[in-house]
């Protein structure tokens, strides 16, 4: 691989041909386990273990990984997922051989190349050029064949003029450039990345995804550590997606990255559950509002597109003539996108709703709306066109993912179509 | 993909160890780095080499002056005391630069230990050989020391070589045990000054081993085997007919033995604690 950005004009539809499911296995890993021991007071010294020899050392003991088995096949383009703290990174970790793992087995083919966060273990006293021998050397390259590599490698990392400067001196954008330069050029069969695309300029990122197509092409096998899903729906065969330190989802990345969206918003949405209980002045009351899913089950998620199933609780304190209850859905600038309502009848079919009955609002909605947070006011009118008695600012939110980011309030079903016409065409 | 079917193998990933990955690579790597390292220093300051000499040509002048002026403890024992001097000062000084840069070696290395795979022995093994590389460029300053007192050659002048392996072994052990367990107790930095300090008076550098009448005080100089290594070269290189051989100042051969029980103690440990530390390494840092 002498140059691989001008060997290869970048084949925008990479989607090169799947390894086969019973193709040679690459990566095996069998119910890997880590468990990191968090000590909650840490003995940092000589006089701390003297002088409390007995002290009981106290520690949490933090599950990393809880069981993790795998394969990747050789030429897959292998992406792992999850959250800051899943365990992803201590895996790739393992999987580099820079901790050891405490139970479970790997067994891998080939030479490996590790690029672990930024920057690949440089040593910032040195200067690019001495770093990238040894990276090369600890790469298990003889000196000899590093040296040969190095003006490649210094030249794909546009870093010409700066090769005899000390890292110390570099800016981290030059640094990343230096250390995916390096990594293109190792030359390995096994490539572990860990985040390293998100830098650089815009000419430099387009010059790592023409290089990552070209190994993709190349058949190398490749674990990609991200958050980005874009990236993992772009390059990947297959994605895994950990969260806990066990498997939640591995196989197609599109349905891997739904799965870690929904994941992401599941824990970090507060609803405003307080806020639902509310008495208005007629004595009506809002006791709840949330939205379901299609099964039934309280959600404070919704796929772009899918329908909006708002439900509602309220109790009548007093005598009510008449009720009607809507609900404005609005997005994160407060401004209200839509509402819609319904009048409240009792049983009997009369306006007039009997103290101390219970009522359930449901409404289903066609979901419109583009991704983002949004809220559910709820206002309650004692009569037709009355006043409103009681009004619920935030009675609950929710959170759409998934869809493309978009300038707009809202995201249409819609055909585009675009022409050409052929010169001299009438 | 240029690799031969063979190494396509699935072979089993152990993780991260002291030595590993093939000897070739751990060679070429510790060679690497020693020889980086030194070059970093030698073109890192504006005197480079001349700073890692002046140090202990001024410890020995001062010492020159307090010893041969002041105390005479020399001038009267020892026949060329100035060599003798100088050539304990330059083996002394590779013992302790070594051994000190170790103790913080892996730690200041942390991120290429966090973040690359190799055998974590280079680290502190590099830091001994960069130390070698400096007294190796000492050395010619003590021959031509050596040469200038009218010290003769002898044929012993050819075991040198020994010794500077037994001191090598030696600094390399205590580097490897003060390199990880730095790692985990920071006060062995301080400590270590304090050790080495004391080990730089037990060693008969700046006085003879028989510079005192009666044996105890020799017997008990033996058990170092620092005390050991410098006397032998000082009866290999300077030839002193005069000077007891490590056996009569030790009192018999069985008072060799404490010394070398010592040495081979440090050794073992030092192998041993690494060893069980290094796949951790990564972890604690």
């Amino acid at each position: 691989m002498s140059d691989p950005v001008a060997a290869n004009p970048a084949p925008l539809d990479s989607r090169a041909p799947v390894p086969q499911a019973g193709g040679p296995v690459a990566i095996e890993v069998e119910n890997l386990k880590k468990a990191f021991r968090i000590p909650t007071h840490r003995v940092d010294s000589f006089k701390e273990r003297i002088v409390k020899p007995f002290a009981p050392r106290e520690y949490r003991e933090l599950k990393a990984l809880d069981g993790i088995s795998f394969d990747v096949r050789r030429g897959e383009f292998f992406g792992i997922v999850g959250r800051n703290g899943s365990g992803k990174s201590t895996l790739l970790k393992i999987l580099a051989s820079i901790y050891r793992a405490d139970a479970g087995k790997i067994r891998m083919a080939g030479r490996l190349a590790p690029f672990i966060e930024l920057g690949v273990g440089f040593n910032v006293e040195l200067t690019a050029r001495e770093n990238v021998v040894l990276n090369g050397v600890m790469m298990g390259l003889t000196p000899r064949e590093t040296r040969e590599r190095l003006d490649s490698v210094i030249e794909f990392a546009e870093l010409g003029e700066f090769a005899d400067l000390k890292l110390k001196n570099y800016s981290s954008g030059m640094l990343v450039r230096l250390a995916f330069s390096v990594m293109m050029q190792a030359d390995a069969d096994v490539l572990l990345i860990d985040e390293v695309l998100a830098v650089g300029d815009a000419s430099f990122q387009q010059k790592c995804a023409d290089a990552f197509h070209e190994m993709k092409s190349a058949g190398k096998t490749i674990v990609l550590v991200t958050h980005e899903m874009a990236t993992v729906e772009e390059y990947c065969h297959r994605a895994m997606l950990v969260a806990d330190g066990k498997i939640r989802q591995i196989g197609d990345p599109a349905e891997t990255g739904r799965e870690y969206m929904k994941l992401n918003f599941e824990k970090g949405v507060e609803t405003g559950g307080e806020t639902a209980s509310l008495t208005g002045a007629d004595g009506a009351r809002l006791l709840d509002c949330w939205l379901e899913d299609g099964a039934g089950q309280r959600v404070t998620t919704l796929e772009q597109g899918e329908r909006i199933r708002l439900r509602a609780e309220l109790e009548v304190e007093r005598e009510a003539a008449g009720l009607t209850v809507g609900f404005v859905i609005a997005n994160a600038d407060g401004l209200g996108l839509f509402e819609f309502g319904v009048e409240v009848e009792d049983a009997d079919g009369s306006a007039t709703l009997a103290a101390g009955r219970r009522v359930k609002v449901s409404a289903e909605v066609e979901n419109p709306l583009a991704s983002g947070r949004h809220f559910v006011h709820c206002g309650i009118q004692s009569h037709r066109g009355g006043e409103v008695s009681l009004y619920s600012h935030n009675a609950a939110d929710f959170v759409i993912f998934g869809g493309a980011p978009s300038k707009g309030i809202v995201a249409l079903e819609h055909e585009v179509e675009a022409v050409v016409e052929a010169e001299g065409a009438q | 993909m240029s690799a031969p079917e063979t190494t396509m193998e699935l072979r089993e990933v152990r993780g991260p160890s002291a030595l590993g990955g093939g000897r070739r690579r751990f060679l070429d790597l510790l060679w690497l780095m020693s020889v980086t390292e030194f070059k970093r220093v030698y073109f890192g300051t504006v005197l480079g080499y001349l700073w890692s000499l002046i140090r202990p040509l001024m410890l020995f002048g001062v010492l020159l002056f307090v010893f041969t002026q002041i105390f005479k403890v020399g001038s009267e024992n020892v026949e060329h005391y100035p060599v003798f001097l100088l050539l304990g000062i330059v083996l002394f000084t590779f013992f302790q630069e070594s051994s000190t840069n170790a103790v913080t070696s892996v730690v200041s290395q942390e991120g290429v230990v966090r973040k690359t795979q190799f055998p974590r022995l280079v680290i502190p093994l590099a830091t001994v050989l960069t130390g070698a590389f400096n007294f190796c460029l000492n050395l010619v300053i003590v021959f031509v020391f050596i040469f200038a007192f009218g010290v003769e050659p002898t044929w012993t002048w050819l075991l040198f070589p020994i010794a500077l392996a037994l001191l090598f072994v030696f600094t390399a052990a205590v580097s490897m045990a003060l390199s990880v367990l730095y790692v985990r107790f920071r006060d062995i930095a301080i400590i270590w000054t304090v050790v080495a300090q004391v080990l730089f008076y037990a060693t008969p550098i700046l006085y003879p081993v028989d510079f005192k009448e009666g044996g105890d005080f020799e017997h008990l100089l033996m058990v170092n085997p620092l005390a050991v290594i410098f006397e032998q070269v000082r009866i290999w290189i300077l030839a002193e007919p005069e000077a007891p051989s490590i056996v009569q100042a030790a009192g018999g051969w069985l008072g060799l033995l404490p010394a070398t029980v010592i040495f081979l103690a440090v050794c073992a440990f030092g192998a041993w604690i690494f060893n069980r530390d290094a796949p951790r390494i990564a972890e604690e840092l």
